[in-house]
């Protein structure tokens, strides 16, 4: 799922000060796992932005709605009649929601509430790591199951590097990932396979190739 | 001049600060008729909304009492609880209301003495906080002549 976490209050109230009728827009998906955007989040960020501007001579309207996806449009749709209500629109989805709502109500100036962190997952209540590097091209069949692209802090594909040490990476307090996989590998009795050294990744698959856009054919209708 | 009266919420668990009060009363302990008790099913059923929606709703004070650590009825009720007190802390920072006014405490059934102490401390902290900053411009408005108190 993508990870994400809340901004600071004082950010996100300062983004509104000039708004007096807002739409609080949850997520349904990703954001309510990770407990950054869902319906109790968009309860709470609601009451917190009433509680500061009453103190004040400008007190603010909150309209709340929590939408299955973010990233469709036809639970955009939904909306429409609470969206032109209000002034603003704060999304509390990742970045793909906020966009989604801006380009589907074009005339509503739209506030993101939440930065979108990674796509990984929960290792405990409370914690989220990444996992994935969105790369384009998947390699997990080589490395045991175990992502050296998202995880590895210098992405090296042929590790570890020098730098690790007592099984923890030198860049950052995380566990060297390449030391994972060889244990890994070591107990799948797989260990002749990184041997073999793997060659340049091809970059232009992932981000760096510029925004990636998948067409099938197949499923589209009408 | 009419002496500031906090309205205080107190959140109780039905496994012990419910029953502390009930054996305070029994022990005709006095506490300050400023806190009102929400009878819940265990501390950890509170819920950062519930305490933010308290101060919206003219609480300038709010508490939530548990089982001594340890001892909770659902295992880690109290633990919970606590931890979202603290985080109710942070966001009434956040908001200008004051983390102050929010508290956490921990006491058994058979403790109704506490109960009371509980009370008259909270009663007294807030008192001294004056008015939630939402209750301060009621608060400062000119009271009706009948409504007299000491």
């Amino acid at each position: 799922m993508i990870v994400a976490e809340q901004k600071s209050f004082d950010e996100i109230s300062k983004m509104v000060e000039s708004f007096d009728k807002v739409l609080i827009l949850g997520c349904n998906e990703c954001v309510t796992v990770c407990l950054a955007g869902g319906e109790k989040e968009v309860g709470v960020l609601a009451t917190s932005l009433r509680l500061l501007r009453k103190q004040g001579d400008r007190p603010i309207t909150t309209l709340e709605e929590t939408v299955t996806r973010q990233c469709e449009w036809e639970y955009l749709d939904q909306i429409e009649k609470l969206a032109e209500e209000a002034d603003c629109i704060i999304s509390m989805a990742c970045g793909v929601g906020v966009q989604y709502v801006a380009e589907r109500f074009p005339d509503k100036w739209v506030i993101p509430a939440l930065d979108t962190k990674c796509a990984g997952g929960s290792v405990k209540h409370g914690q989220w790591e990444e996992r994935c590097g969105m790369c384009g091209e998947c390699i997990l069949h080589k490395t045991g199951g175990i992502c050296p692209v998202a995880r590895c802090s210098k992405r090296i594909l042929n590790g570890p590097c020098g730098g690790s040490q007592n099984g923890k990476c030198e860049v950052k307090d995380v566990d060297c990932i390449w030391d994972q996989i060889y244990k890994r590998m070591m107990a799948l009795g797989r260990m002749d396979q990184l041997l073999e050294i793997e060659p340049e990744k091809n970059w232009s698959k992932a981000r760096d190739g510029g925004p990636r856009k998948l067409v099938r054919e197949d499923v589209m209708i009408g | 001049m009419n002496e500031f009266q906090p309205k205080i919420v107190a959140f109780c668990c039905y496994f012990c600060a419910y029953s502390a009060a009930d054996l305070a009363g029994s022990m005709r302990l006095q506490y300050p008729p400023t806190v009102r008790m929400i009878e819940q099913p265990c501390s950890g059923r509170i819920d950062i909304q519930l305490i933010l929606q308290a101060f919206e709703d003219g609480a300038d004070g709010v508490y939530v009492a548990g089982c001594l650590e340890g001892d909770c009825h659902f295992l880690k009720g109290n633990f919970r609880a606590k931890l979202r007190v603290g985080q109710a802390k942070k966001v009434l920072d956040d908001v200008g209301i004051g983390g102050e006014r929010v508290e956490m405490y921990n006491l058994s059934g058979s403790m109704g003495p506490r109960f009371a102490e509980v009370a008259h401390e909270m009663h007294e902290r807030i008192k001294n906080l004056g008015p939630s900053p939402l209750n301060k411009t009621a608060a400062s408005a000119p009271l009706p002549a009948a409504a007299g108190s000491e």
